[in-house]
């Protein structure tokens, strides 16, 4: 039995504890000598008071059972008479065991090994004990912990003030277990950089300027693990030439949809560029593929460059330009709202144009909101993986001409990681060295930004 | 003859007005180039996706009798029925009916995987081993494109003959919809993928929502002010901006890795865009909870509503819109993302809806990204049909999130 199935048996058992609380909290209401004070009561805080008893035992055991019930069923097999035959811990072993699971769950016809077919019914043995186990501790503490909500639930008792402290531990408990994934994620990717740089030197990565990943040469992986053609093609595309794109267009479309557009125009707009947003960036990846990719190698051809490529930086940029400029658009918008109109209605009436106002007076006053927003737009630009993995080049070059092919360091985390590579070669650990380098880049961008477009927000609060 | 500086002041006058015009037609002109791309990209996909949702069929008569397969009609019963099938001579027996019918085919007159569809209508009537019938069968990916008047000229000939004998017909491909994946274009479909991506973000909205809300709610009503909440606050506004690979990553590390889930599943990638979404969720909810009047608040405070009460009775009912309106968001970039689900390993071909939750499944971002590097050229309008289907899913969910939100503005 799974964990979904426990789950389901005890949210029905904390729903008929739920009921049951709920009628006791009735009956104590109605109950003589209890008309007045401390003991006239609302009831449904004893329901909530069962159900919490009721389900929160339970519920601890499941989660401990997901997490320990398969290494346990994976011991009784283990202590059958056929697991003597098993090869020594390792990845023979490993397969033979996943083998004979598959086959003893029902979730595989047949099993290729003999062995593991011997050891199916074990298998299925020792999950059926263990289920019936699982079954009978969860009913066995739901049963208690009702029990001891039961004893409690008396005339005098208040039951609210325990259901509320309750109530604030569980929304505690969710906002640390936001914490807990950004911890997680710096640990995680902390953790494999570090196995990383103890096979490759941190200044071999981030100073070598040759990224091969292909020709790894076991005695000295660090001279085909230089990283700076990649943060070089990440910059190029997606921080000079995306922000090429994104920021005027976004500008000035914020500036036109702010200032001159009819307030019907501007209702019906907004919406739509809000709605482009949510185009996947699959979609745009393909187009850039197929159409732009194209497009700018015939155009470079045209201009007599002689190795235009179709997978080259200017198209990717391009593409992720466009992506980009609801982004930029929108926070440019909201900060030129943000300025106090009365700025505007003076500036206006000392004779400035609309455009003079814009350029003289709303936009240094909103730089700092529209700063921040470009920060973002680099921050996403950066982090961009769709576009760059189905338009970008696979190979690192160190060039500045545009109508090259340029590769990015999202796409090579995707390339080394969805090959065929072990978990610990040092090719899949310079992926999460370079994830590590992203999540700092992005991090301090983002910081950065937050503080700008704070300092913004409190100038004209 | 007025005087020069009236003239001056005129000549600038007059430049001041151009820089206004010019101004106000570059601010004209970015908003076209915006919208005019996008446009470019929707009417594309528009157009080539109308090739993927048709299908071209072929009538084929079919003579099982004479064609004396290697089976017999016993073997048909239980499992075996398909591999005895496929050994039993029925694809070559198929596509030489093909012929016979309608002469030699440029390339091959049916999709290679059209034989199946027969296979599927003999296990359902034995009889048809020793009959004949007429079916109509998938075409070929060359004469499909020559029925849309693309293709080489011996294929529109080809076309041209069948089309004489009245024997090819055009129509809304159904199993597109229905379908799994298959290495033949005029088979496969978005089916599998769709089941895919619903199952994954089941798994995402169960986990993110409560979380996510919770830790909005304890965050604006019961967080003391200090250093502690200060980190749980930055960090959560920080997570929402990590970009999405970073997410796959972490399912790499952790969920694969550390806790031994396995690859391609549902639940990995669920869990993993629950990690992507959740701090999306606790902003759009925060920003609700704070738009709650504090008159509300204080009216519920004053009639001696604990503050319990005050949240779950007063301020969550009436924040409930924005909050539905950030899940609603959240949940179509959860279905429009692929990055991370690649690193989780859902890059694999996989031929059948997903039964469990942790069974190898695909979704549908990541089966157009699969299609798109097809050499088959008959995948080029599957592509572009998979995007619409995605397309016509997201942006009407974020459609249907703006209106509403929009709507529940101007009542207040």
């Amino acid at each position: 039995m799974g964990a979904g199935l426990l789950l389901l048996l005890v949210a029905g058992l904390a729903v008929i504890g739920w009921a049951a609380g709920v009628a006791r909290g009735r009956w104590l209401r109605a109950a003589p000598g209890t008309g007045t004070g401390k003991g006239r009561q609302l009831a449904p805080p004893f329901g909530w008071y069962a159900a919490l008893w009721v389900a929160g035992p339970p519920l601890v055991f499941v989660a401990a059972w997901a997490a320990f019930g398969p290494a346990l069923v994976t011991d009784a097999v283990l202590r059958t008479p056929d697991a003597v035959q098993l090869p020594p811990p390792g990845f023979a072993r490993a397969t033979l065991l996943a083998e004979a699971r598959a086959l003893g769950l029902g979730r595989s016809a047949d099993a290729f090994h003999p062995l593991a077919r011997a050891l199916a019914p074990a298998y299925a043995a020792a999950q059926a004990r263990y289920d019936a186990l699982a079954v009978a501790a969860t009913l066995m503490l739901a049963l208690a912990g009702g029990a001891w909500a039961a004893s409690r639930l008396r005339p005098g008792f208040l039951p609210r003030p325990h259901v509320e402290r309750a109530v604030g531990r569980i929304l505690l408990a969710a906002a640390l277990a936001a914490l807990l994934t950004t911890l997680g994620i710096a640990a995680s990717l902390l953790w494999e950089s570090l196995r990383f740089f103890a096979i490759v030197s941190p200044a071999d990565f981030l100073f070598g300027t040759r990224w091969s990943p292909g020709a790894v040469d076991g005695a000295d992986p660090g001279a085909a693990l230089g990283a700076v053609p990649l943060f070089w093609g990440t910059f190029l595309i997606g921080g000079a030439i995306a922000m090429a794109v994104a920021v005027p267009l976004g500008l000035f479309s914020a500036i036109w949809l702010t200032q001159y557009a009819a307030p019907a125009v501007r209702r019906r707009l907004k919406p739509t560029l809000e709605v482009l947003a949510g185009v996947p960036t699959v979609v745009y990846g393909y187009f850039a593929a197929l159409t732009v990719g194209p497009a700018i190698r015939d155009l470079g051809a045209g201009l007599g460059i002689a190795d235009a490529s179709a997978e080259s930086a200017l198209a990717t940029g391009l593409v992720m330009g466009v992506m980009i400029v609801p982004l930029v658009s929108s926070v440019a918008d909201d900060s030129l709202v943000a300025v106090p109109a009365d700025l505007r209605d003076a500036s206006l009436a000392l004779g400035a144009t609309a455009s003079e106002t814009v350029r003289r007076v709303l936009l240094p006053a909103a730089l700092p909101g529209v700063m921040g927003g470009v920060l973002l737009a680099i921050s996403r630009a950066v982090g961009e993986t769709m576009i760059a993995v189905m338009a970008a080049s696979g190979a690192a070059t160190l060039s500045a001409n545009p109508f090259r092919g340029a590769t990015t360091v999202t796409r090579q985390i995707v390339d080394l990681l969805t090959g065929e590579a072990a978990f610990d070669s040092p090719k899949t650990l310079a992926a999460f060295a370079l994830g590590l380098t992203l999540f700092v880049a992005t991090l301090l961008l983002n910081v950065v930004a937050l503080v700008t477009v704070k300092r913004f927000k409190e100038t004209y609060a | 003859m007025p005087d020069a500086g009236a003239q001056r002041q005129r000549r600038h006058r007059r430049r001041r007005a151009r820089a206004e015009r010019m101004f106000r037609l570059a601010g004209l002109v970015a908003v076209t180039l915006s919208a005019g791309a996008v446009l470019f990209l929707l009417t594309a996909v528009a157009s080539r996706a109308v090739g993927g949702f048709t299908e071209t069929r072929i009538a084929v008569p079919v003579d099982l009798g004479a064609a004396r397969l290697s089976v017999t009609p016993a073997r048909l019963a239980g499992r075996g029925a398909d591999l005895a099938l496929a050994g039993s001579g029925l694809e070559a027996a198929v596509e030489r009916a093909a012929a016979r019918a309608y002469g030699p085919a440029p390339d091959a007159w049916l999709s290679s995987g059209a034989w199946l569809e027969v296979r599927d209508a003999v296990k359902r009537e034995p009889a048809l081993l020793t009959g004949r019938r007429t079916f109509w069968l998938p075409a070929a990916t060359a004469i499909d494109a020559a029925a849309e008047g693309r293709g080489t000229a011996a294929a529109r000939a080809a076309h041209g003959r069948l089309a004489a004998a009245g024997a090819v017909r055009r129509g809304f491909a159904w199993n597109f919809l229905t379908n799994a994946d298959s290495v033949d274009p005029a088979r496969a479909g978005v089916g599998a993928a769709l089941r895919g991506s619903l199952m994954v973000v089941a798994v995402t909205l169960v986990l993110a929502c409560p979380i996510g809300l919770f830790a909005a709610l304890w965050l604006e009503e019961y967080a003391p002010r200090g250093r502690w909440t200060d980190l749980v606050e930055v960090s959560i506004n920080n997570l929402a901006a990590v970009p999405s690979i970073i997410f796959g990553l972490l399912g790499l590390a952790f969920f694969l890795g550390t806790l031994g889930l396995p690859r391609s599943a549902p639940l990995v990638g669920g869990l993993t865009l629950a990690l992507m979404t959740m701090p999306v969720i606790v902003i759009t909810a925060r920003g609700s909870l704070r738009a709650v009047p504090a008159s509300a608040r204080e009216a519920a405070m004053a009639v001696g509503a604990s503050r319990t009460q005050v949240v779950f009775h007063h301020v969550l009912p009436l924040a409930m819109p924005g909050v539905l309106t950030g899940i609603v968001i959240s949940t179509a970039r959860a279905l429009g993302e692929t990055a991370p689900l690649l690193l989780i390993g859902m890059r694999a071909f996989v031929a059948a809806a997903p039964p469990s939750l942790t069974a190898p499944a695909t979704v549908l971002p990541v089966q157009l990204l699969l299609w798109s590097d097809d050499v088959d050229p008959g995948f080029v309008d599957k592509t572009s049909a998979a995007i619409a289907v995605l397309l016509i899913v997201l942006l009407g969910i974020n459609a249907l999130a703006i209106t509403r939100r929009d709507r529940w503005e101007a009542r207040r």
